[in-house]
């Protein structure tokens, strides 16, 4: 009898067990490799992008790269430990341009001069390698792609557009007087921001509705102006499906039909716009300022502490090549930085996208803002500052000017600590960044 | 007895306690001690109070002692009655035990998923409800502005995600009763909610008190499922420790966050072994 109830009483601690070890499965890691590169990189981070970085655009390359992901606290602080400990596996940085102007400024990143020489026949954007210098007479990063954010709608939003509204030169308010039309018509607020935890809403703020209402982003961070912008997004959300704030990618909402008209980064829009016949793609409206849009520059970066400088400068020769920029536009939607144009066979959606992103950089108003240029580890307190003002305005419902003025001391900490000066459109300040 | 035995139970405990010690005591301690220091290495509360002001802290503690409250008696129940339905010996027991204990195998954050596609407006709850005529148009379920819908959803992704972990625990309890027990009191006319209340329950208590602390423990530490059924909408504890440690890459505050969530799990526990007690702790 004892030993019949042992037997049975065993089963639930095997199933236990059995639970136990399939979920400890998925850790483990690869084995080292002789001329192995290791990557990190704080661009295509989401597992769809890292597994398409892997399988599509590095996999002929005619080493053994490791890539790794990065969101941004862990990528800054995985280089500066290697810095700190003076040797590492990290020998190539993909990162922004204001990722490295924070690496540069603590001297952490060598002169790839000869790489950029060795790439002249390429026809790497002139401005972009440039930027590369960050104000230094040395190549401190290769421009590696670039992507910005633009808007898509599904074509029966078309029919509800704001009258004599030419899409491809919408204002804000337009914006929102066409998602009052849609709600007023369908019963449904349907235009969609990406707040969701994987979101990149703070960009919005950065980098479109602050400098196109306040023409700044950090000197105009209180004040009439950015009183507008707010009362415009509490104004608008009535006519935004309230499920934006589980939306990361808003390429499923618009493809599920939840949402219609929506904003977010190009990568995270291609999706949809695989089907032409059913979404459009179109310049980001305009607002008092001008059409404010932020252009996103990646580049690639060798640490001083790199094991292997010769593999990393291969790695990036490679990436640069016309057939490796064609994988990275197919695979995660990052546009080239090398001349020559796009190929001409490019898919119905990545020629959409083009062609928006093309309006939007030559429109008459048209108004650069700058990623976060300089902050460092300081990056992610930044995003908060947005995401709380966003949080408690426009989801709380509270005062603008209230919400702002409580945040400005976190928001002017970020600059005292990273010792960030001003960027664009934001004028340049002599020290850190002065928040107004 | 304890002098034949010698120093053997000891040395058969020491692997565990240094298990312990190097991977739960220290990692606690340090964690405590970079709660208490500032970013510039100072020692003092800078980093609690930055946690005590931040604007989504009274938020993430409400709805992480709320879902404490909601999951655990629904979780005791369910899981009570799936351990009596395998401990039946109904036709096909078994069966009911792979079932149940499914969920164990999924992931949490993959569990979140799935519910995310039942509780999404254009998701399959929604579909079902148009298909037979309830609604005329989808609700929104995981909207930040009904906030007590969302929690509503995270309970029940989190009720079927762990209710298994604590039938096990139940069904190894029941089955640990022994049949003389039962036998006595039948043999006394006992009625079966006679013997439920005065053997089974009684009996049960161990298992019952390991099972709610356990479940405790883990439910002040939810964080997937929340991030993905409610994403920005929604804050708990564990959720703002990661954004702080790895979006903000500020590991005070984090750390500030990981003792508070260690201090409630705490705190649950001792009150669980205040309310359950088991016969030794009620002879100590």
């Amino acid at each position: 009898m004892q030993s019949k109830g042992m037997r049975r009483s065993s089963l639930p601690a095997v199933l236990a067990a059995m639970a136990l070890a399939v979920s400890a499965c998925g850790a483990g890691g690869g084995s080292p490799g002789a001329s192995k590169v290791v990557m990190i990189s704080s661009q295509f981070v989401p597992t769809t992008e890292q597994e398409a970085m892997r399988t599509k655009v590095l996999a002929d390359f005619k080493g053994t790269v490791e890539f790794i992901g990065a969101d941004p606290g862990p990528f800054d602080s995985q280089i500066r430990a290697q810095e700190k400990a003076g040797k590492g596996d990290i020998s190539l940085i993909g990162g922004l341009d204001g990722d490295f102007s924070a690496f540069a400024a603590d001297g952490l990143l060598t002169d790839l001069s000869d790489v950029a020489t060795s790439l002249a026949d390429l026809g790497i954007n002139k401005d972009y390698l440039k930027l590369g210098k960050l104000g230094t007479d040395k190549q401190l990063y290769i421009p590696w792609v670039q992507a910005t954010y633009i808007m898509v709608a599904r074509t029966e939003a078309l029919n509800y557009l704001p009258a004599g509204a030419d899409v491809k030169k919408l204002t804000w308010d337009q914006l929102t007087e066409w998602g009052a039309n849609i709600k007023a018509k369908t019963g449904e607020p349907k235009l969609g921001f990406p707040a969701g935890e994987l979101g990149l809403l703070h960009r919005f703020f950065q980098g479109y509705a602050y400098p196109a209402f306040t023409g700044g982003v950090n000197t105009t961070f209180t004040g009439d102006a950015a009183n507008k912008m707010w009362a415009w997004m509490q104004k608008t959300w009535q006519y935004v499906n309230p499920q934006s704030t589980t939306y990361g990618f808003m390429q499923e909402p618009l493809q599920s039909g939840e949402v219609w008209v929506a904003w977010d980064h190009v990568a995270r829009l291609i999706d949809a716009l695989k089907d032409p016949k059913a979404f459009v793609a179109f310049p980001v409206p305009s607002g008092p300022k001008g059409k404010a849009f932020m252009p996103v520059i990646a580049g690639l970066a060798i640490p001083k502490t790199s094991s292997n400088v010769a593999g990393a400068k291969e790695l990036i020769k490679y990436l640069l090549q016309p057939k490796t920029q064609a994988a990275t536009l197919t695979s995660v939607s990052f546009f080239p930085v090398i001349g020559g144009g796009l190929a001409g066979d490019l898919s119905p959606g990545l020629k959409a996208e083009a062609d928006a992103v093309a309006a939007q950089q030559s429109a008459d108003d048209a108004l650069p803002a700058l990623l976060p240029v300089g902050l460092g580890g300081q990056g992610g307190a930044y995003n908060k500052v947005f995401k709380d003002a966003f949080q408690q305005i426009v989801i709380g419902g509270k005062d603008p000017a209230t919400v702002l003025k409580s945040l400005v001391p976190t928001l002017q900490e970020v600059f005292t600590t990273s010792k960030a000066p001003c960027w664009l459109p934001d004028p340049p300040s002599q020290g850190p960044c002065q928040v107004q | 007895m304890t002098s034949r035995l010698g120093w053997a139970p000891y040395a058969l405990l020491l692997p565990s306690l240094l298990f312990f010690v190097v991977f739960f005591a220290t990692p606690g301690v340090q964690a405590f001690a970079l709660a208490f220091q500032a970013p510039d290495g100072t020692f003092g509360l800078a980093s609690v109070q930055r946690m005590l002001g931040d604007a989504k802290f009274s938020g993430a503690l409400t709805t992480t002692v709320a879902l404490v409250i909601l999951v655990i008696p629904i979780q005791l129940v369910l899981a009570m009655s799936m351990a009596l339905v395998i401990n039946s010996r109904l036709k096909g027991q078994g069966l009911w035990l792979y079932v149940y204990a499914l969920p164990l195998g999924i992931s949490e954050l993959a569990a979140g998923i799935v519910w995310v596609s039942i509780f999404t407006q254009s998701g399959w709850l929604n579909s079902i409800l148009l298909g037979i005529g309830v609604i005329d148009r989808p609700i929104t379920w995981q909207s930040a502005e009904t906030p007590w819908l969302l929690i509503l959803c995270v309970v029940i992704a989190e009720a079927w995600r762990a209710t298994s972990i604590i039938m096990i625990i139940l069904v190894a309890g029941l089955q640990s009763i022994p049949r003389e027990f039962l036998e006595a009191a039948d043999v006394c006319g006992a009625t079966t909610w006679q013997k439920t209340r005065r053997v089974v329950l009684p009996m049960l208590r161990p298992s019952l008190q390991v099972a709610v602390i356990l479940r405790t423990i883990m439910a002040f530490q939810t964080f997937a499922t929340v991030i993905a059924l409610a994403g920005s909408g929604l804050n708990v504890l564990a959720g703002e420790a990661q954004r702080w440690a790895t979006d903000i890459n500020d590991e005070h505050v984090a750390a500030a966050y990981a003792g508070l969530i260690l201090v409630l799990s705490l705190a649950g526990t001792v009150l669980f072994l205040v309310l359950l007690p088991t016969r030794e702790e009620q002879q100590a």
